[in-house]
């Protein structure tokens, strides 16, 4: 285990020479200034004036998830079946705004490509820890079940009660999660919080900003006191309702995306200037186009989301290390522990392209702004965390009296195993947020995904969406043979 | 749970069939994009009024969006850049540039520079700027980025990537002047009609920011329509839009574009922007 953080800790150091860090705003303190200012008089009356912005933020969430825990479900129980193994792997490897960028055309400006967006890469989360769950679960009551019982009975009766809570569980924290996605598909255009929050950020409000994030955040808070399991079908029923408003769909648009709008320039070439918009092969142009579009922008586009997710993954660590001690009981008790927790979990319920972007606004475009801002989201969430195993520990007698002491020769070597597969679990995830931050201007793959996009060279931009995925679930594989190389394992986790 | 299912899937289609045939527009987030809805609201309503349908108004928050809503037929009508119209018009066959701004026929980018560059204004293109840092507007902007760029590529004969220290895309003019402004950017491309009035309003400090190039002239923003409306809301309906739009003169509603008034146009007017696009690789050729 040493020897691997260290290898990443030594990695990470390197790139660190690589990252540009530059701080490019002259004056980064007096924009600090300003954003204080807003935060301590936030300006409500703009949240009414974005109440539909609010109804539609929740409103995807619940279509995108209550699609995702439908189809999660069904692809769990073929789960053991390769194809479909790699299939859920490909879809969630596509973050949710890549999803809306490519669905944006499709369906065009609807609700429908925010339900999609959130639909689509859960269901492939689901589909895995549903999946995982079920095999973890304890399988002692299907020895119960008479010989010849039916398969679906067995599941019902002997599999179902004994993980429904864990699902349950599982199902309401994605929920969480599924209204940070839906805020920030309106960075992209799509008519949810994320799309007057970029508004108010660009202009300097932040009155409206930090109304707009505190209205957020309460209603993440007060998810457990409404979201009740026997009620919650009527909010997904009110939900299509709401959506089928709007909704239209064009079966026309979406065979041209697929069929036409996607295939290499090469292909399209030739029926695009002469008017037929026919449609030819031949593989030399198609090798020559991928291969120029890797020389020029590929791989520094995996280069740098690379040094990024590197950088970030051990910034990560070090982060969770510090900060966990502040919300575990054998370090810190009452009110200050109390306070560190709701810090933790104000910093965690912000989504991490938020953040990025109000750092942006702070530093200029370069890693720093995302390697704070992927830093703090995921070291708040693998904090809380660790805090939480670190309080299961029943300290020995002979605990050393000293907290540095306590924390280095007790508590670390006790939860550093799981600390571990949590920070290598969320690696994946890393990944994808240093991939989509290129949006907002730093050179990951992101960037030239946007660009693509802006030059309206949909083929480009798939192929480069392609490479994102490919990359993610690289990186997904490496860390499940680390995992289990070190034995290490997070048990049942969270934290997807 | 079938039957909810089913029952959410027919409320969906039935909606798409109860559409009402109303005329949907939209307009390229150009400069500051707080109270769109507001300002092109007001435009929908003189629309429709002597258009005698509904008309209806949807924001946008990136030109490619407004190019995905044009080509996917969610907007009838559209407020184009040059480059997102030329690429809107590709997409679209029948699809035809019918109204301009008057000052649209001989539009120009600023390049603006913070005073600690000490780069001072001429009527040669400034090569001191390389090594700088600098920043576009959005990148589809036809005036933020196009433009500055084939000028930039001509006068150094390489990618802004080689040239500059750093190469940014602000999203917006009013951005990009603020980041100038503000020194986290050296240099910038700005849009004229969004520097003079900002310039105007008081916005920009001159001590801080100047102007020290300017382009020579080419067409820029348009209303482009798509070629089957007059199929969709009856014949000569082309020609009653674009009248409608060059006999609008309520300066409240100008002055969302800004423009003075709106003359005619036609798509032959564009194909130097679809020529610059190619040239430097934007459109694919």
């Amino acid at each position: 285990m040493l020897k691997t953080s260290l290898l990443f800790v030594s990695i990470a150091f390197i790139l660190l020479f690589a990252a540009d860090l530059e701080v490019t705003t002259l004056n980064p303190w007096q924009e600090l200034q300003r954003m204080a200012i807003g935060a301590v008089v936030p300006d409500f009356m703009a949240v009414y004036a974005v109440k539909e912005a609010f109804l539609n933020t929740v409103v995807f969430a619940f279509c995108g998830i209550f699609l995702s825990i439908f189809m999660g479900s069904v692809l769990a129980f073929f789960f053991e079946w390769k194809p479909v193994r790699l299939f859920c792997a490909f879809i969630r490897a596509v973050h949710e705004l890549f999803w809306a960028l490519i669905f944006l055309p499709v369906v065009g400006l609807n609700p429908l490509c925010g339900v999609f967006a959130i639909a689509v890469p859960y269901t492939g989360i689901f589909a895995k820890v549903y999946a995982e769950i079920r095999q973890e679960s304890d399988h002692s009551p299907l020895k119960a079940f008479p010989p010849h019982s039916s398969r679906v009975s067995q599941f019902f009766y002997g599999v179902l009660p004994a993980i429904y809570a864990d699902i349950k569980h599982y199902s309401a924290y994605r929920l969480e999660c599924a209204l940070r996605s839906s805020a920030i598909l309106g960075f992209v255009g799509l008519p949810t919080l994320g799309f007057h929050l970029e508004t108010a950020f660009r202009e300097g409000l932040y009155s409206e900003v930090f109304a707009i994030l505190y209205c957020f955040y309460f209603l993440i808070a007060s998810l457990k006191y409404w979201i009740k399991e026997k009620v919650s079908w009527i909010y997904v029923v009110l939900a299509f309702v709401f959506i089928s408003k709007e909704v239209s769909l064009s079966w026309q648009n979406f065979t041209r995306f697929f069929t036409y709008e996607i295939l290499p320039w090469p292909m399209r070439r030739r029926g695009v200037l002469d008017g037929t918009m026919d449609v030819s092969f031949s593989s030399d142009s198609v090798w020559n186009w991928g291969k120029n579009i890797l020389q020029t922008e590929g791989f520094d586009g995996v280069w740098n989301t690379i040094v990024l997710t590197q950088v970030v993954l051990v910034g990560t660590g070090v982060m969770t290390l510090i900060v966990f001690p502040l919300v575990c009981q054998h370090f810190q008790q009452g009110i200050p522990r109390r306070c560190s927790r709701y810090l933790l979990i104000v910093i965690r319920t912000t989504p991490e392209y938020i953040l990025a972007y109000a750092f942006l606004q702070l530093w200029g475009p370069s890693m720093l702004p995302a390697i704070v801002a992927i830093g703090l989201h995921n070291g708040a969430i693998l904090g809380h965390l660790t805090g939480q195993n670190a309080d299961l520990i029943q300290l020995r007698a002979d605990t050393p009296r000293g907290k540095i002491n306590r924390y280095f020769f007790e508590v670390l070597p006790r939860v550093y195993g799981q600390f571990l597969a949590f920070l290598f679990y969320r690696w994946e995830v890393m990944m994808r947020e240093s991939a989509i931050l290129g949006i907002l201007g730093i050179y990951t793959l992101g960037f030239y995904i946007d660009s693509a996009i802006s030059d309206d060279k949909m083929d480009k931009a798939v192929f480069l969406i392609l490479m994102t995925a490919l990359l993610n679930m690289v990186i997904d594989t490496t860390s499940q043979v680390i995992r289990k190389r070190l034995k290490i394992s997070t048990k049942l986790t969270t934290s997807g | 749970m079938k039957k909810w299912i089913s029952g959410c899937f027919a409320i969906i289609l039935f909606s798409t069939l109860a559409q009402a045939q109303t005329l949907s527009f939209t307009a390229i987030p150009d400069q500051n994009t707080a109270r769109l809805e507001q300002r092109f609201g007001k435009v929908a309503q003189y629309l429709a009024d002597i258009l005698k349908i509904d008309v209806k108004y949807i924001p946008v928050k990136s030109y490619s969006a407004s190019v995905n809503a044009f080509k996917n037929d969610q907007v009838q009508l559209a407020w184009f850049g040059g480059l997102s119209g030329v690429q809107a018009r590709r997409a679209v066959a029948g699809s035809q540039a019918i109204a301009q701004g008057e000052e649209d026929q001989y539009f120009v980018t600023y390049l603006i520079a913070h005073a600690s560059t000490g780069l001072q204004r001429s009527d040669a293109f400034p090569k001191s700027i390389a090594g700088k840092t600098f920043t576009f507007g959005s990148k589809g902007s036809t005036s933020g980025r196009l433009m500055p760029e084939y000028y930039i590529r001509q006068s150094f004969d390489q990618a802004p990537k080689s040239i500059f220290k750093r190469v940014g895309f602000s999203g917006d003019h009013s951005k990009t002047i603020a980041l100038v402004q503000s020194g986290s950017y050296q240099v910038g491309a700005v849009n004229f009609k969004v520097w003079e009035r900002e310039l105007k309003e008081g916005k920009i400090d001159t001590s801080q920011v100047q102007v020290i190039w300017k382009t020579p002239t080419y067409v820029d923003y348009n209303w482009t329509v798509r070629g089957d409306v007059d199929k969709k809301f009856g014949k000569g309906f082309t020609r009653k839009l674009q009248n409608a739009l060059i006999t609008m003169h309520d300066k409240t509603l100008l002055d969302s574009f800004p423009r003075k008034q709106f003359i005619k146009a036609d798509n032959s007017m564009y194909a130097p922007i679809l020529e610059t696009a190619m040239n430097i690789g934007i459109i694919e050729k």
